[in-house]
């Protein structure tokens, strides 16, 4: 198996259909009625503050979590990066990668390819407790990108990283999603990371979707300009910030 | 609130053939059940394992049909109500009950202490581990006359005896658990000024424990085990006692009370330890797997 380009356009065919999803804690509403489609290919930023449902979405569009209501069709192969990366220690990084695959799909040159993909080709055998916080990070992205998923779920991935290791990371997925294609939903409360990344932003306010923002400038963007602060504005007040 | 519930009832098949929009292969997630389960359904649970295995033994009991070969259960209890009253058997239990405690807490606290000084210190480790290593591997039960050549008749051969079995477990534990606290909470701790018994005592210590506690699960296990062999010491007294004498007479029926006795000590001493980690580790439940 190699990890191949993929032909699949943009805008094609739908790759998650969520209808009325509704997800309870006890009394509290954490989603209330969420209906999500998300296409082929694009990459979609969910915002919101704290508690306002966005990973609960996550986790249930992943399978982690299960809603108490409504209806939903995702890809069989997506996968998560979550917050943190959650290696498994005692696994040595290529490993790590190929966690879970069956051996004749996966070998080490399938690994390594991956972790090529995100540089780091020179940790394959090193063990995760030695990585740092922005290398352990990208081999959770090569072990999400080995699976060739049609779903990439991101949740929170940057928030952890240090300002420029961050940027290396914005640019990093935004080619590697340019590449393979997946559908991508990208949890976040750093509004400018969703506007330089998305094709199209989510607000998520009290467990419903508030407002949708399509940035309109071409990739890469840059976080300057007249229209950028003006859009930046105007999301940070859906968020209930004024600046 | 009562939440209405649908479930997520999409056939996946049925909707793409119905939507070409949609990308082929597309599935209902196979949600990961969300199990908060009525706390009684555990009790339950393990009530009936073991009515299952006093019904096995019963069934057996039945088949073999020869109460001096395989008492049943019910020959059993009746034999307890005939010790309790004749022979004084709260009495043997208190005797008994009361070396395996001393035994207990002495080893244990023996094997927190190595234990702790093995996982903290490399020279500690250096120091203590042989040692620990040998005394894990001395055949104790051989060495019964010589305890009494060394230390008498008394309780105190049977307390060393029972000591020193308690004391690998926890050790072993003890020292896995300190040294595999992770070392960044540590790091932190340190930062803040915790030091040297603050920090084993705020930071330390309450991480290992979970380890430690089953180190102590396994010392109280073989606490009991070395009873039965410490009680044949100048046997006249306590549950091993009465069971020794009971195997001279072919007394099946006491001999079966008498495990049936060590093996409610096991129990009890298991259900207060299982009461420790509940009171302790409330911290766990958002940890833990299950």
């Amino acid at each position: 198996m190699t990890l191949e380009y993929s032909t699949a356009q943009p805008a094609g065919l739908l790759a998650v259909k969520a209808k009325g999803i509704t997800r309870h804690f006890d009394e509290h509403v954490a989603l209330d009625a969420i209906d999500l489609e998300m296409r082929e290919g694009e990459f979609v930023a969910l915002v919101g503050k704290s508690g306002s449902g966005k990973t609960t979405l996550l986790r249930i569009l992943a399978g982690l979590d299960s809603p108490d209501g409504g209806t939903l069709l995702v890809p069989e192969a997506r996968t998560v990066v979550f917050q943190e990366p959650r290696l498994v220690q005692s696994k040595r990084v290529w490993r790590n990668v190929n966690l879970g695959l069956r051996r004749g799909v996966a070998n080490k040159t399938t690994a390594e390819e991956a972790l090529r993909v995100v540089n780091l080709e020179h940790r394959v055998n090193a063990w995760p407790a030695t990585l740092s916080g922005g290398e352990a990070q990208r081999v959770a992205l090569a072990r999400a990108l080995v699976r060739q998923p049609k779903l990439l779920l991101l949740d929170e991935p940057f928030a952890a990283l240090d300002a420029l290791t961050r940027l290396q990371m914005h640019q990093l997925i935004r080619e590697l999603i340019e590449r393979f294609t997946p559908a991508t939903l990208l949890v976040t409360h750093d509004v400018d990371e969703a506007l330089l990344l998305a094709d199209r932003v989510i607000v998520l306010r009290d467990g419903k979707l508030a407002t949708e923002i399509v940035p309109t400038d071409p990739f890469p963007r840059h976080p300057v300009g007249p229209v950028f602060t003006e859009t930046r504005r105007n999301l940070l007040g859906e968020l209930g910030v004024e600046i | 609130m009562t939440a209405t519930i649908t479930p997520v009832d999409v056939n996946a098949d049925a909707a793409q053939a119905a939507d070409p929009t949609l990308l082929p292969g597309l599935v209902v997630p196979r949600f990961r059940r969300r199990h908060k389960r009525n706390p009684l359904v555990g009790i339950a649970l393990r009530v009936i394992s073991i009515v299952a295995v006093i019904a096995l033994w019963w069934l057996e009991a039945r088949h073999v049909g020869d109460p001096e070969r395989l008492p049943s259960p019910l020959v059993v209890y009746h034999n307890f109500g005939f010790l309790f009253s004749q022979k004084d058997l709260w009495g043997q239990i208190g005797i008994s009950l009361t070396r395996s405690v001393k035994g207990l807490v002495i080893g244990a606290t023996l094997g927190f202490i190595l234990g702790a000084l093995s996982g903290l210190t490399a020279t500690g480790e250096n120091l203590i581990d042989s040692p620990m290593q040998l005394l894990r591997f001395t055949p104790f039960l051989a060495l019964i006359p010589l305890f009494i050549t060394w230390f008498g008749l008394g309780d105190k051969p049977k307390i060393i005896l029972i000591s020193l079995a308690c004391a690998t477990p926890v050790y072993l534990n003890t020292a896995n658990a300190v040294r595999n606290v992770d070392r960044r909470v540590v790091e932190a701790a340190r930062s803040f000024g915790l030091k040297r018994l603050r920090l084993l005592k705020e930071v330390t210590f309450p991480l290992a424990l979970p380890g430690i506690l089953t180190g102590l699960r396994f010392s109280m296990a073989v606490s009991v085990l070395a009873l039965v062999a410490a009680e044949q010491i100048n046997a006249n007294s306590g549950i091993g006692a009465m069971m020794l004498t009971a195997q001279g007479n072919l007394n099946t029926q006491t001999v079966f009370c008498c495990v049936v006795l060590y093996m409610s000590i096991g129990i009890c001493f298991d259900a207060i330890i299982r009461v420790v980690e509940a009171l302790s580790l409330r911290w766990r439940a958002g940890v833990s797997v299950r």
